[in-house]
This record gives C-alpha cells, sequence and structure tokens, in this order.
C-alpha cells in the first residue's frame, strides 16, 4: 500500500479527541478550540514525548522499592514479619493456592515491567523516527492501555487483607511502605500512556510520503460480522 | 478563537493515526474501522439511549447498595469483623500509606459514581430536542472516570485476599460482593450501549455561527 495516506496535520486540520469533529485554525492561527465542544485543539498532544519519558522514568524508579520494600507486615503473637510483593506470590503458590499466586504474579511483577518497557521501546522508535512495525506498535499501545489498569490488583488485595485482619492481640495486618511505591508506579505508567500520542507512530511515514494539496479521504471499513477481517489493503485513496 | 468545521462532517481523522477518511452511513450495530490502523472508528448502537439509560438507573441502584452494605466479613477465634468498600479505604488512610487510600478511594468509590452520574445525566439531557452544550462537558469527561474507576479490578483483588484470609479466618462474603459482581455486567453494558456520536451530534455548539456556516456551504456545495 504505497502512495500518500493523507492525514489531518498535512492537511493543516485538526481533530478533536473529546468529540471527534475535523477543523481548520483561523487564518494565520495554529491551534483554536473545537467549534463544537470548545475544547482547546493541537495537531499533536503537547510535550508527549517529554511527558511519556517523565512519567516512564519516574515509574522505572518507583518499581524498584515497590518491589524491595514490605506490602504487608503480619503481627502476629510469635512476632512481626514483612512480606514484598514477590513474597507474597511464593506465599501463595501452593497445590489449590496456585492461580491467586499466578494472579498476583502477572498483575503486579509482569504487567507494570512489560508496560514499562513496551511504552519505552514505542518512545525509542518514535525517536528514531521508525517507519517499521507500525500495525504491531499501535497493537502494543493499545494492549499497554488496555491492561494498565490490572496492575491494580495487589493494591486492592493489600487494602482488604489489611483492612479486614484486626484480631489484636492474636494477628493483626498492616499495610507496609512498598504499597506506596507500587501504587505510584500503577499511576505513573497509567499517565505515561495518557500522555503518549499514538498518531506519532505514523508520523515519520507520513513526512516521507508526498502530500497531496487537497484532501481527498477514503472510506473507512465497515462490515457487521467481524469487524476485525477488515483488510486495510482493499481501501484505495484517490 | 473557534476553528472553523469542514462542511461535510463525515470527514474525520483516526485518532490513533490522524488518517483522513470518510465514516460511512452505518447499520445499526454495524462498526466502522480505519483501514490503517484498524481503530474502531465508530460503532453505531441500537436503540442507544433508551437502552444505556436503562442500564445506568439499575447500576445507580446497585452502586448505591454496593456501598452501604458490607463486602467482606470475617469470623475467627470468636472474634467478627466486616468492611464495606469505604471503610478498606479508610482503614488505609489511618494505618497505612495514605495517598494509597486516596487511590482506592477515588478507583473503587469516586470514579464509579462520578461515571454513572455523568452517564445519567447524558442520556437524559440527550433526550430533549437541542441538548444542552453543558452536557458535552460531561461527555467529555467521562472517558477519564472511564480510566480510573476500577470495580472489576477491585472484585478481582477482594477475591484474591478473600481466599488469602480464608487461611487464617472463616471468610463471610457480603451482599455487597455479589452486588459489586453484577454492577461490572451493567458497566460493561453501559460502555457496550452508548453511542456519543449521537449525542455529539444533536448537541449545541460552542461556535453555532460556524456550525450554520458548514451547513449553508455544504448545501450551496450540493445545488452548484
Ligand atoms: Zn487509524
Amino acid at each position: 500500500m504505497s502512495g500518500a495516506a493523507p492525514t489531518a496535520m498535512q492537511h493543516g486540520l485538526q481533530s478533536c479527541e473529546t468529540c471527534g469533529l475535523l477543523s481548520r485554525p483561523a487564518a494565520g492561527e495554529v491551534e483554536g478550540r473545537c467549534p463544537r465542544c470548545a475544547e482547546e485543539l493541537s495537531f499533536r498532544k503537547h510535550d508527549s514525548l517529554q511527558r511519556t519519558w517523565a512519567y516512564l522514568i519516574a515509574a522505572a524508579i518507583c518499581y524498584i522499592p515497590a518491589n524491595v520494600l514490605p506490602v504487608l507486615t503480619t503481627t502476629t503473637a510469635a512476632g512481626a514479619e514483612s512480606d514484598t510483593i514477590m513474597q507474597g506470590v511464593v506465599l501463595l503458590w501452593s497445590p489449590t493456592g496456585w492461580p491467586l499466586s499466578l494472579i498476583v504474579l502477572i498483575a503486579s511483577i509482569m504487567i507494570p515491567s512489560a508496560k514499562i518497557l513496551a511504552l519505552m521501546y514505542l518512545l525509542i522508535t518514535v525517536q528514531r523516527g521508525s517507519v517499521h512495525n507500525n500495525a504491531q506498535r499501535i497493537r502494543m499501545y493499545r494492549m499497554v492501555e488496555f491492561i494498565g489498569r490490572w496492575s491494580m490488583v495487589d493494591v486492592f488485595v493489600d487494602t482488604f487483607t489489611a483492612a479486614l485482619i484486626q484480631l489484636q492481640p492474636l494477628m493483626s495486618v498492616e499495610p507496609g511502605p512498598g504499597l506506596f511505591f507500587f501504587a505510584a508506579v500503577v499511576v505513573f505508567t497509567m499517565l505515561a500512556v495518557e500522555a503518549f500520542d499514538p498518531r506519532l507512530i505514523w508520523d515519520s511515514i507520513s513526512s516521507k510520503e508526498p502530500s497531496s494539496d487537497e484532501a481527498n479521504p477514503g472510506e473507512a471499513n465497515s462490515n457487521e460480522a467481524n469487524p476485525n477481517e477488515a483488510n486495510p489493503n482493499e481501501v484505495s485513496y484517490a | 478563537m473557534y476553528n472553523q468545521p469542514l462542511n461535510d462532517p463525515a470527514v474525520i481523522a483516526c485518532l490513533h493515526c490522524d488518517l483522513l477518511q470518510r465514516l460511512p452511513d452505518l447499520e445499526p450495530g454495524a462498526s466502522a474501522r480505519c483501514p490503517r490502523c484498524h481503530k474502531e472508528l465508530w460503532r453505531r448502537r441500537e436503540d442507544s439511549l433508551n437502552r444505556t439509560f436503562a442500564l445506568t438507573l439499575a447500576a445507580a441502584m446497585l452502586y448505591v447498595v454496593a456501598n452501604s452494605v458490607p463486602m467482606l466479613g470475617i469470623s475467627a477465634v470468636g472474634r467478627g469483623a466486616s468492611t464495606t468498600v469505604l471503610e478498606g479505604a479508610m482503614h488505609l488512610w489511618r494505618e497505612g500509606p495514605r495517598i494509597v487510600g486516596v487511590l482506592v478511594l477515588i478507583t473503587a468509590v469516586i470514579a464509579p459514581a462520578l461515571q454513572i452520574a455523568f452517564m445519567l445525566a447524558i442520556v437524559l439531557e440527550a433526550r430533549r430536542e437541542r441538548p444542552p452544550r453543558w452536557i458535552g462537558t460531561l461527555l467529555r469527561h467521562h472517558p477519564t472516570t472511564r480510566t480510573w474507576s476500577m470495580i472489576e479490578v477491585m472484585l478481582l483483588g477482594v477475591l484474591v485476599a478473600l481466599i488469602k484470609i480464608a487461611d487464617y479466618a472463616t471468610v463471610i462474603p457480603g451482599v455487597a460482593l455479589f452486588t459489586l459482581g453484577v454492577l461490572v455486567f451493567l458497566l460493561a453494558g453501559i460502555q457496550a450501549s452508548f453511542d456519543p456520536k449521537e449525542v455529539w451530534d444533536r448537541i449545541q455548539w460552542a461556535d453555532e455561527d460556524a456550525r450554520r456556516d458548514a451547513a449553508l456551504d455544504r448545501i450551496a456545495g450540493e445545488a452548484s
């Protein structure tokens, strides 16, 4: 599929992320407001790469204490014992408990680290102006966006475990400082996804293709049965 | 300064790859995807406002129940304890990292409440002949409330906690646990039945003149 794929930016048009309306800034202006919903418009999210990097680095830094410091401290007559996330995973691992252990392992260890690595990969490829694997990269972005919230699972586990097990003087469970850093990792990665502008993935392709003088929009694919089977190659641009 | 809209409102740009395209007219239930990056551009819903209204009303009632009755209880060596979602967050506020208590409060209590309240206001007001502009503000912030509303994640966390605690004490699942389970499905149903484009298409514009000019230009273009 060669040939120019017309983008809104090439034609000086801005689409509203809020309501989807496409509009053109007034003559001489670079940016304006959406005439329909009054949202401030720009061609791309402002400082998208810098802001995503900032959140990501913050997340990566917090990831270390999140895994080293205890998230729960259990006090019994025998004394106090602190567990990190990984120790919690190991503790849960048993012939009957392994599915839960696996849930916590995936949600608290694998998803946050995969999110950080995937976003770093996206940032680096965008900054290097890569034109390869765009379809995979946008899929990766959507995956990160979709699974991100599930890393909150352990925060809820620890919250309700601590809230319930208050059987003083026999036993009590209190949250530990690791929980703070872990929650920070989740929030920072969610903000990083929010700050990233997926359109940047496609910009290097667009800039390498000649821009036509007039917008000639193609028709979007539509089908009722299985939308996933839509073949992008079948759509041609005039 | 307001931007100038295009004459053809069906021309849009993909929010994931910026590709310009024209939205086709869709049958209810059908969807249009971006030919370049496969992002779903629009899915037309059948009877969107009525269905969403019914689901949202049910969700609002279940939300109230879920937050006023106990979610989990335990009993061990003659002692008992129980907690609601709110008490769980309050416990963190008192004992733990405070800010995490706030995060739990936001993701499990406040964001879901806003998500339901915003949607209720939107579907009620969108039925008017010319829906007022302030529901655009609610529509604008609704995705944010959805992002931070994590009832389904909390439910999984509660289930894990429940089985963990079962080692130390007898766990008594509360009514709220089942209510929250149904609420998760209702919230997913709202998402599946609501068609934001339908509301945006009817809403009062911030710049009514621009809308009128674009419409006049279109009519003139079609006539010539
Ligand atoms: Zn696209």
